[in-house]
């Protein structure tokens, strides 16, 4: 008797979002297993947050289906909620507490066991320091997000734009540290070729619309022929190589 | 009820670290409570007379303060995208936190009663102690609709002007109640009358918290 087929971390269909008259993306179809990692690549304004927004279930679509592990997340939300994760432009976390307080409350809000705070910041590079997180800068904030998105052990990651404001070393601390997690994953990110690497396929955007995919290595050239002015410049991953 | 009270622990650890806020709150509930004696006059029987009702309009106008706070420290960074997703009801992260303002609203009481007593003369006929239940009802009443509107307004450009809007006619009485209540305490209740607008009082905090309860995760959600 054989197997039964895993259920997709994310299905899709004709998903679409609009703000007042416009449209933010439309007809998306996406399916994503379970340890799939899908980059997802469009210019500014392409729609690729309010995707991955609506995929972490902070907004609802104006039209579609979308099902995460196999349910109507707004059916169930209690149920598909503990099981994703997502690393948005904005901090996600409280400015007045520490980063071993943000921690804590991270994993109390997630019925998590309350996490080895100096461990786990020493594994994205912060030092466990009393100050308050409003001291931080752009680069260590982004690596506390990341420190909370390990304690909330998802199933589901989301990332919009992980490797912004990091220094190289961040951005190969984080690469390293995702290609570790188990789990599927979903990045947006203008670093096409850094993201390209940690992930197996991807989806091109433009001005809401799905236009390409295919495999993420194919994902630079894909971004090439859709920007042909693209091709004469670096892109902004390959420019300090 | 786990969740209730992760949003609690953590509403008051983060005013713990942030205190100075608070001690900003009460200078500002103290400065109002003093400009009010000077608006009155030197008459002391009238200052006696209406002690109860400036001491809740000082924490009205305070609670404005606190309850936009409450939620501008969510909003601030997007924290509250972390609560949503959290597996919390949001009856529970409502509770969670019209509890914490409750907690602190009646502390701002507990530190404006003495600068009431000093400034206008007051006393209680009826003994202090039954001041508690008043300020923890009165609390309760300024804080559920409080919360929810700070919630309504808090993503909001003009919040600091629109919080008070809302907020003031629909807590008129619970204002009532909770002065009337108060001035029985200080003056003293021949009739007897204190257990009757505790009531009325503990029925509109019931009610607050019922409906802002349900109403919460449509206002939180997107």
């Amino acid at each position: 008797m054989s197997e039964p087929a895993p259920t997709p971390a994310i299905s899709a269909r004709q998903l679409c979002r609009r703000f007042g008259r416009r449209w933010a993306y439309a007809r998306i179809d996406l399916d994503l297993m379970p340890g799939e990692r899908l980059l997802v690549v469009g210019a500014n304004g392409s729609g690729k947050t309010t995707l991955l927004r609506t995929l972490a279930t902070v907004l609802r679509p104006s039209q579609g289906e979308l099902r995460l592990f196999g349910l109507d997340p707004r059916a169930h939300p209690s149920r598909v909620r503990p099981r994703l994760a997502l690393l948005g432009h904005r901090l996600g976390l409280y400015e007045d507490l520490s980063a071993r307080d943000n921690l804590s409350v991270v994993a109390r809000l997630a019925s998590k066991p309350p996490p080895d705070a100096a461990a786990l910041l020493a594994r994205v590079g912060l030092d466990d320091r009393p100050d308050p997180v409003r001291a931080y800068s752009a680069g260590m904030r982004k690596r506390l997000q990341v420190a909370a998105l390990v304690v909330q052990e998802p199933d589901l990651i989301l990332l919009d734009e992980p490797f912004s404001a990091l220094d190289p070393a961040g951005v190969d601390d984080l690469a390293a540290l995702l290609v570790g997690l188990p789990g599927a994953l979903v990045v947006a990110s203008h670093q096409i070729a850094r993201a390209a690497e940690i992930c197996d396929r991807a989806l091109l955007l433009d001005q809401g619309q799905q236009v390409w995919a295919g495999p993420a290595r194919q994902a630079v050239s894909a971004w090439r022929q859709l920007h042909p002015r693209a091709a004469a410049e670096p892109l902004p991953a390959e420019g300090g190589a | 009820m786990t969740a209730l009270v992760t949003v609690l622990w953590k509403d008051l650890l983060i005013e713990w670290r942030a205190r100075s806020r608070a001690f900003s709150l009460a200078t500002f509930a103290l400065t109002v409570l003093l400009l009010f004696s000077f608006a009155v006059g030197p008459d002391t029987a009238t200052m006696r007379a209406h002690a109860g009702a400036y001491l809740w309009l000082s924490l009205l106008l305070s609670s404005t303060l606190l309850l936009a706070q409450s939620f501008h420290v969510e909003v601030e960074s997007n924290a509250i995208e972390t609560v949503m997703l959290a597996p919390t009801a949001p009856a529970a992260v409502f509770y969670g936190k019209a509890l914490a303002n409750t907690a602190q609203l009646v502390a701002l009481g507990l530190v404006a009663l003495p600068a009431t007593v000093a400034l206008y003369d007051a006393s209680f006929r009826e003994g202090v102690g039954l001041m508690l239940p008043v300020l923890a009802l009165g609390a309760a009443g300024l804080a559920a609709p409080g919360t929810l509107y700070a919630a309504l307004t808090g993503r909001m450009g003009a919040r600091q002007l629109l919080l008070p809007l809302l907020l003031f006619p629909l807590v008129v009485p619970c204002l009532l109640a909770s002065v009337k209540a108060t001035t029985l305490v200080m003056l003293g209740d021949p009739m007897t009358q204190l257990p009757s607008w505790l009531r009325l009082l503990a029925s509109f905090d019931l009610l607050y918290w019922a409906v802002c309860g349900v109403l919460f995760g449509r206002v939180i959600e997107q």
